[in-house]
């Protein structure tokens, strides 16, 4: 009891800076192994990217890269159809989070902000459409596709890729919109604003951070998916379906090549966007 | 500047009767409190003057223009809210600006009334500053020299001091009032602090139930409540309420007579704690002490009164013990006769 006393009004004053050793030891090593566990598959997924075909056979491996070297990325790059690929995955993810993001705000916003009759249920039926195994709706998707000319194209990608990423949409909008009082609004609409200039001028700025995360989301879930991508498509590969045919029958260092730039991007997105993510969770960044 | 009619307003959800026919007019530069207990519906009204909820029946008139169906933009009016809802994402100057800027106003125009507003409530000095750097107090300030700032005909404000600590509330209401007696604004207070709207207001309507109980100034609705609501409501400690007998035109409790206004009827005596002095020789109405609590500047007694709970403030320097009875004399003209069955007082004769 003394001795906790006595911690007490140093606790009080600065949190992070007076944290009981053993708690900092905790934080530190939980951080040391949530690093690791992100970095390490990236980096030896690196290594085996730019080690050449030596460096991926070496054994012992070594943790420090030895003869670097971009042969193998741009060989890698120069295969047939990668860039082409590479392109089309950029277009679909680009479409799906426009689509995601200009869809799903709406309708995050309409279920925030006004009750309706049935809104339960739609909340629900949001849900429910990732209920539905995308492999049953396979050979009627390709059939329509193909009638609405839009099989093979990163359009038709994206569409299906919006559908899988809407639902999630939908609700981190809506609990972003939850989240901006509804009294920033009507402040300015007395002051002189429209409904729509009030969304713009105040909901909006507001709610960027969330709209952002809601992208990535929206781009990661294109980005990584591969079935609706391999089925709907045949020439206009996105790079996941692309890669999953070309990589099977290809060497190691080349998979690794491959599979480093799939990471990429996320990473790049993901980086360039941080800094509304952070403000989404609270933490300040300066 | 502008005079505020609201006439027969009713306002349902759903089932429920939100307000019951309301009907108020302030006059022009009046400052008006609605004052009243949660869910009596002062902040409904509110809104419905602000179009930010839209009435079921009845009419708003502002300044000589039915507003009934007008968006709240074209109101021609200003409001601070109970959360001051000023943006964070722009800084105090552009929050303070945001009505002038909506109204297209000349940068030099902004300026010259942004400082203005400003000067007006003392935040010069964080102009620049975003809300989120700003204390409690100095944020209410921001709301109310934004709502300042275009120079409104018609104030409208939602318990804009709830949100502080009691210190700087009192420091706030009496700034408050200095700054609204000089713009001269048509204002219309929310509010469930009865010292703020006896404070600030040239009237104030009391509501309950969806019902204005009682409009009149400060002093009227404190020293003649117009129902057994008000004179409970109003008043710290609360005005007490003893059931009596009257006969021939003459309350009787204890010793002590009263003339009563009515006879016949069951007739409820209310009293104000301070209206009442303990008599040298006790008599008078018989008062039993339970608990004597010293305030500092008064006596808080608490006891009954023929065997009903009353409290009754005293001198500091009283002699009493918990336990006593005490005489209790009253000035005939200074108590309120209540109809037990209406609840509504009797004019005195």
């Amino acid at each position: 009891m003394t001795i906790q006393a006595a911690e007490l009004p140093q606790t009080g004053k600065s949190r992070s800076m007076t944290l009981p050793s053993a708690r900092r030891l905790l934080l530190w090593t939980g951080l040391a192994v949530l690093l690791a566990w992100v970095l390490v598959p990236i980096y030896f997924v690196a290594l085996g990217a730019f080690g050449g075909r030596l460096g991926v056979f070496r054994w012992p491996k070594t943790i420090w890269p030895t003869d670097l070297s971009l042969a193998a990325m741009t060989q890698f790059l120069a295969i047939e159809g990668v860039f082409n690929a590479l392109v089309n995955s950029l277009i679909a993810a680009g479409l799906t989070v426009l689509f995601s993001v200009f869809l799903g705000a709406p309708a995050g916003y309409a279920l925030a902000r006004y009750s309706f009759r049935g809104q339960n249920v739609y909340r629900l039926l949001v849900l429910l459409t990732r209920a539905f195994p995308l492999a049953i709706l396979a050979l009627p998707l390709t059939v329509s596709f193909i009638r609405l000319g839009l099989y093979d194209t990163p359009f038709g990608v994206s569409l299906i890729h919006t559908v899988l990423a809407l639902p999630f949409a939908v609700l981190v909008t809506q609990s972003l919109f939850m989240g901006i009082p509804r009294e920033y609004e009507e402040a300015a609409w007395v002051f002189g604003c429209t409904r729509f200039q009030a969304f713009m001028k105040v909901v909006l700025p507001l709610a960027l951070p969330g709209l952002a995360a809601t992208a990535i989301f929206a781009f990661v879930i294109s980005w990584n998916e591969v079935f609706a991508a391999s089925i709907l498509t045949v020439r206009e590969r996105t790079l996941t379906a692309y890669l999953l045919r070309i990589l099977a029958e290809s060497p190691l260092h080349y998979r690794f090549a491959g599979g480093f730039i799939l990471i990429i991007p996320s990473v790049l997105f993901i980086f360039a966007v941080r800094r509304y993510l952070f403000a989404v969770w609270g933490i300040a960044s300066k | 500047m502008a005079d505020i009619v609201i006439d027969r307003v009713v306002k349902e959800f759903g089932t429920f009767r939100a307000l019951q026919e309301v009907s108020l007019t302030v006059n022009d530069g009046e400052f008006v409190a609605l004052l009243g207990p949660s869910g009596c519906g002062k902040t409904t009204l509110l809104r419905i003057i602000a179009g930010l909820e839209t009435q079921t029946s009845g009419r708003i008139v502002i300044g000589g223009q039915d507003v009934s169906n007008l968006v709240p933009r074209k109101r021609g009016l200003a409001m601070v809210f109970q959360n001051y809802a000023v943006f964070p994402h722009m800084t105090v100057f552009e929050n303070v600006a945001f009505g002038l800027r909506m109204q297209k106003a000349q940068q030099a125009e902004v300026k010259r009334k942004v400082e203005r507003a400003a000067a007006l409530l003392h935040i010069e000095s964080y102009l620049d500053r975003y809300p989120a750097k700003l204390s409690g107090g100095q944020r209410q300030r921001v709301a109310v020299a934004r709502a300042l700032a275009v120079e409104p005909a018609v104030l409208l404000m939602d318990e804009p001091l709830s949100n502080l600590d009691a210190l700087l509330r009192l420091e706030m209401r009496t700034e408050l009032k200095a700054v609204l007696r000089e713009a001269g604004t048509t204002t219309i207070y929310v509010t469930h602090d009865q010292t703020e709207a006896m404070g600030l207001a040239d009237r104030i309507a009391v509501m309950y139930g969806g019902k204005i109980e009682q409009i009149g100034s400060p002093l009227e609705i404190y020293a003649t409540p117009a129902t057994r609501f008000v004179g409970g409501f109003i008043g710290s400690p609360p005005m007490n309420f003893i059931k009596v007998q009257c006969s021939q035109g003459t309350a009787r409790i204890g010793d002590a007579a009263l003339p009563c206004p009515a006879t016949g009827k069951d007739m409820e005596l209310g009293l104000r704690g301070e209206d009442a002095s303990l008599s040298p020789n006790g008599s008078g109405i018989p008062f039993d002490i339970r608990v004597v609590e010293p305030m500092g500047s008064h006596l808080l007694l608490t006891g009954s009164i023929d065997g009903q709970p009353a409290r009754i403030v005293a001198p500091p320097i009283a002699k009493v013990n918990p336990g006593e009875r005490v005489g209790l004399t009253v000035d005939p003209a200074r108590v309120t006769w209540i109809d037990s069955t209406t609840g509504r007082a009797i004019a005195q004769p």
